[in-house]
């Protein structure tokens, strides 16, 4: 299609809000009368309420209600609750205090009586699987997903699995007992034994938590039988429903607003665990409650990414070709709902590296430690940085450059992966490392690898990452106005990646538009927004470009119409531009877009969007119902066919400079080249990319938690002992390229971007930094300078390979 | 242990104009009473509701606090000067270096804004256990919840423990002992001065505190002599994030050069006990001899012959022992 707009630098609609303060985000919000709350965390790992004792604190003046479990609608044993009897993590929440101001909720929270009964807990899941080890749970110590009778859907279960001592004989190899769940493909064992060189490493990565830099506050209010909710979310309609349960609320009786959102990196996807705090508070009040959550609070409310334990076996036959993968991981689930990152583990890994014989496992064993949630390519940045190191390990002992040694193993268009060998809609992998190559000179490049002045050291890392990259069968909804401006229904959450309008792009482009006469609407479900995809698994761009292009063709369709029906002969007589629609042979035989909007509410029915198609979700229905005879409407569903599954690669490159007298490690350069379909927005892409990148980087260097095993409580609970990467510890310019080939399955062609730069700049450093130590591998994250001190020095480490939480 | 956080408890706020009334106060509210300088630590403590005083004295407005001023015999700076001004004191930077550079390492520059030269050296120590409100010796408890075999101690220290394993985490400290500087302290029986070195102790001295300050007193000035004032300088600083971190270890020196041999050094670390660390053995290694690289790792080797690491923190006896090397060699260079 046209590209006027798609691959092009535009200012996003919320530019100057952002840059002048105007924009609100959660705690921004204010309403009259609005009280405040807070909460009482935990402070026990495990432990059980015995009693509370709210007597004094509720004669307080200007205190106005407590909530406790037993205020909250029904719910299951398995689901977090905003407050709760039974505490599963040090610093969740027991209650909450409402009041005229914090300060007086504090003081009022310090004077409730409350009796918590210790229980045991668990913070390293190894030792919870040993017999005789505590369990997370009362009723278990991991979680499996079962089907339990034949038809029906996979059921969330806790049990209890102990594995034998002998199976822990080997303190140096993963204890392995009988998995969860597995899958296999091809011939483990001939593949083993068709390779020429094996490893078989002991693996650990951190746990790290999400840490978006605004924390999840959010304010409600009630007005005439409705709740008002301003949270701070990735995603807007969904959310609605999915936290309907939660505060007891139909989703039609909730407006939820959400403008901006100051990140979420997956801990924000459809709800946040604390908005039943001023929802119900507010109810039981009746006043609007504000709850704003801080840094500290942020480190137990919000989610985290889970830890491995993990043991992976890899053959290459001489040729450089990765013939045989095992792979077994334990993961550290946190104490609730089973997480995804074990079993993203082995897609990814099938799918960036082809293995032509692979087995994965996975056991998922709870702990007493803060919630889990997708993070940024969750279970993908985990194992990518698990695995490149070794295809440098194989690319040294074979004699294969490290590029080349990607572009052996890399996916394309016609690959399989997976347990159940599935395609892809395409894959140009080759194609970007190929780019890459050039944008980093590699040849030059790699003449730093472990070159010494001093004693400073340079490393050189590559990596390959991928990650799933679009969905479909979203509605997209827009209204031409006879004003000429058309109105375009974005349900896209607003998280800072400017999706939200990139996508609005896509009707632009259809309609042949100017962009300044398109007004998006976004972020407000009162504003009638139709049904969109989670902000997450970086489907955005791919499904609601789709969505965008369905509704605005229609909407184009129905301008052909409209034309038709007034100025004579068949719609496909008729075509668009300089915002009429007009006779092929006569251009003059026409109509403005805005006289169209004007006969469409004339005509009503299907053109002003009193009917709509079948097909579109309830939640469109409703949002066009309120649109409707507002002008022209184009409201459908994405219906475009699709085979295969959409991931989009970046492949990352890092060099560092290691200072063999301190272990201390410097980003010195930065480069990441992505293959993710039509490029919408080359400015945003390459925050994409960079940002991604310097999160994985904080995860390569120092970004981590640290608990005390003893008492089960963590000290890395704000940004300064948490230390996400600062300015100073990536380099000041980076680059970014891209391959720009569209997806062939979807008339836009572009894909998702936002989670595989993580894993390629964890991975390309933590690969860096095994360069410069002249391969040493320390297979685990994060690295840093205690560690590579220790090696330099030949210290023994004071880990061991499994020591989680240090 | 978390119960209510990020929430300050209410005080009575005294903004007093002189020094003379700073120190009234806080003789007259005694326990119940905090000094407030930058607050870069205080609200940290007060914050987590760790620490809840009655009353806090800003001494942000007391005019003498502020500033650098010549003296007959260097230079004078005031407690409450801010670190960035420390930084970027043309005079400091000029004659010295090391304490500029110091104070411009210290977290992020908004911090340096904010924080004063007094709390930098001031600041109590940073053993997350003791800050989280754990109670341990230092708190007033009966055991060290760092010193276990199964405690984070990655970051505590390989000298100077007693019973406390926490360490001084000050940036500009290791810098001002390096120079010799002397500390102004004002409390209600007038004022006295101390050395640098003297002014900050360990735990086996006073368990409870990180310097001489008695309750009441308050540390209005420093003071830079001539004496070192242009010698050479090295100060480095290795931390674990290049912005917004206290050292795993720091190393500063001064050092004099006369004919090719070091006539005067004064080598101190910190981040590695309870107190910035002069190193003398090191030191008499150079006093009087070229800095060859042989002198330089003798050096080295030295000032860690005593380390005695906890379980976690054996990696800091090699960086000490690199960075003494570093500092004498780059110092003579």
């Amino acid at each position: 299609m046209a590209r006027t707009y798609h691959g092009t630098d535009y200012t996003p609609p919320d530019l100057i809000a952002k840059v002048t303060g105007k924009a609100r985000y959660a705690e921004d919000w204010r309403a009259e009368g609005m009280i405040f709350a807070k909460c009482l965390l935990s402070p026990m790992p495990h432990c059980r309420v015995r009693s509370i004792d709210a007597s004094e604190a509720l004669a307080m003046d200007g205190v106005h209600a407590i909530l406790t479990e037993e205020d909250l609608p029904e719910h299951g044993p398995m689901q977090e609750t905003c407050v709760t009897n039974e505490p599963l993590f040090e610093g969740q929440a027991i209650l909450a205090v409402a009041a005229d101001s914090e300060t007086l909720c504090a003081d009022a929270i310090e004077k409730i009586k409350v009796d918590l009964e210790p229980l045991p807990f668990a913070l390293d899941p190894l030792q919870s699987l040993r017999e005789g080890g505590s369990n997370a749970r009362t009723d278990g110590n991991s979680i499996v997903r079962e089907v339990l009778e034949e038809g029906g859907r996979p059921q969330m279960l806790v049990k209890e699995t102990k594995w034998s001592d002998d199976l822990f004989a080997d303190a140096d190899r993963l204890p392995m007992g009988d998995p969860h769940a597995e899958w296999t493909f091809g011939d483990l064992d001939a593949g083993f034994e068709a390779a020429d060189v094996v490893y078989d490493v002991a693996m650990y990565h951190q746990n790290v938590t999400h840490h978006p830099l605004e924390p999840r506050s959010c304010m409600a209010y009630w007005q005439n039988g409705k709740v008002y909710v301003h949270p701070s979310v990735q995603s807007i309609p969904i959310t609605a429903g999915s936290i309907a349960g939660s505060i007891g609320v139909a989703p039609t009786d909730i407006v939820l607003i959400c403008e901006y959102c100051g990140g979420g990196f997956g801990s924000k996807i459809a709800g946040t665990v604390n908005i039943p705090v001023s929802v119900l508070l507010s109810k039981m009040t009746s006043r609007p409650v504000m709850h704003r959550i801080t840094r500290y609070e942020e480190n137990y409310m919000g989610r985290a990414r889970p830890g491995f334990q993990a043991q992976i076996k890899v053959g290459f036959r001489k040729d450089g070709r990765l013939v045989a993968l095992d792979l077994y991981v334990v993961q550290d689930n946190g104490p609730y709902g089973i997480q995804s990152d074990m079993g993203s583990a082995g897609t990814v890994a099938s799918l960036s590296y082809q293995p032509e014989n692979m087995r994965w496992r996975g056991v998922s064993v709870l702990t007493n430690t803060p919630p889990r949630s997708a993070q940024r390519a969750p279970g993908g940045s985990q194992v990518t940085t698990l695995i490149e190191p070794l295809l440098d390990r194989a690319a040294e002992e074979l004699g294969i450059d490290r590029f080349e040694m990607r572009k052996i193993n890399a996916p394309d268009s016609d690959s399989k992966f997976n347990a159940n060998q599935g395609g892809l809609t395409c894959a140009y992998v080759r194609e970007a490392i190929d780019k890459a190559k050039e944008l980093v000179d590699w040849d030059n490049a790699k003449a730093l690898s472990r070159k010494r002045e001093g004693s400073k050291v340079t490393g050189v890392g590559v990596a390959v990452s991928s990650y799933t990259a679009g969905n479909f069968g979203f509605d997209g909804l827009m209204v031409m106005k006879p004003s000429g401006t058309l109105t375009i229904h974005s349900g896209v959450g607003n998280l800072g990646t400017h999706s939200y309008s990139d996508v609005s792009r896509t009707a632009a482009e259809v309609l042949d538009m100017p962009w300044e006469n398109c007004e998006v609407i976004w972020g407000n479900t009162a504003k009638h927004l139709p049904w969109t995809c989670v902000q997450a698994g970086s489907m955005t761009t791919h499904s609601m470009t789709r969505a965008a292009h369905a509704a605005a063709t229609q909407l184009k369709e129905k301008l052909q119409q409209i034309a038709a029906k007034d100025l004579g002969g068949s719609p496909s007589d008729y075509t668009i531009g300089g915002e009429r629609v007009y006779h092929r042979s006569n251009r003059s035989r026409g109509m403005t877009y805005g006289k169209a909007a004007d006969r469409a509410i004339a005509l009503g029915g299907v053109f002003d969007g009193h009917e709509v198609a079948e097909d579109i979700n309830p939640v469109t229905k409703a949002s066009a119902a309120g649109r409707a005879g507002q002008g022209l409407m184009g409201a459908a569903r994405d219906n475009y066919e699709r085979a295969g599954s959409v991931y989009s690669f970046v492949i990352g490159y890092a060099a560092i400079e290691l200072d063999t007298d301190t272990g201390d490690v410097q980003v010195i350069d930065y480069a990441a080249v992505t293959d993710c379909g039509t490029v919408m927005n080359p400015r945003s892409l390459a925050a994409q990319l960079h940002g991604g990148g310097v999160q994985g980087m904080g995860m390569a260097l120092g970004q981590k938690w640290t608990f005390d095993p003893q008492w089960g409580v963590p000290f890395t609970h704000r940004f300064y002992s948490a230390r996400p990467p600062s300015i100073l510890d990536v380099p000041s310019v980076m680059k970014a390229g891209w391959v720009d080939e569209p997806d062939p399955h979807s008339p836009v062609g572009a894909k998702g971007i936002g989670e595989p730069p993580v894993g390629a700049g964890e991975a390309a450093v933590v690969c860096a930094i095994r360069d410069a130590l002249g391969g040493h591998d320390f297979n685990r994250t994060p690295v840093q300078p205690d560690m590579i001190l220790n090696v330099i020095e030949g210290r023994p480490d004071h880990y061991r390979p499994f020591t989680t939480h240090t | 242990m978390a119960t209510i956080r990020d929430m300050i408890p209410e005080f009575e706020l005294f903004q007093p104009q002189g020094l003379d009334d700073a120190v009234t106060l806080l003789e007259r509210y005694g326990e119940d009473a905090w000094p407030l300088a930058g607050g870069l630590d205080s609200f940290d403590w007060f914050k987590d509701r760790v620490k809840r005083p009655r009353a806090v004295i800003d001494l942000g407005a007391i005019e003498a606090l502020h500033g650098v001023r010549s003296t007959g015999d260097g230079l004078e700076i005031g407690a409450l000067t801010p670190l960035s001004e420390v930084a970027d004191n043309a005079e400091i930077r000029d004659k010295y270096g090391i304490l500029a550079q110091a104070a411009g390492l210290v977290a992020t520059p908004q911090i340096r804004n904010q924080g004063t030269l007094g709390g930098n050296l001031c600041q109590d120590t940073r053993c997350w256990y003791y800050r989280g409100g754990w109670p341990c010796y230092r708190a007033g408890g009966n055991i060290c919840y760092a010193d276990t075999p199964e405690s984070m101690n990655r970051e505590h220290c390989v000298f100077g423990a007693s019973r406390c394993v926490a360490v001084n985490p000050s940036d500009t400290a290791p810098a001002l002992l390096a120079l010799d500087a002397e500390m102004v302290l004002q409390g209600p029986g007038g004022q006295r001065t101390v050395a640098a070195e003297d002014f900050f102790i360990g735990p086996a001295v006073d368990i409870t505190r990180m310097t001489v300050l008695r309750p009441g007193e308050l540390l209005a000035a420093i003071r830079l002599p001539a004496s070192w004032a242009g010698a050479s300088f090295y100060f480095e600083k290795v931390r674990d994030r290049q912005s917004w971190d206290f050292a795993l270890v720091s190393v500063a020196t001064t050092m004099k050069i006369e004919g090719g041999s070091v006539s005067d050094i004064r080598l101190v670390a910190n981040s590695v006990a309870p107190y910035p660390m002069r190193l003398r053995e090191a030191e008499s290694q150079v006093r009087g001899s070229a800095v060859t690289e042989a002198v330089a790792q003798a050096a080295g080797d030295v000032a860690v012959v005593d380390a005695k690491p906890l379980h976690q923190n054996g990696f800091k006896v090699p960086l000490m022992r690199n960075l003494v090397r570093r500092a004498l060699t780059e110092a003579a260079a």
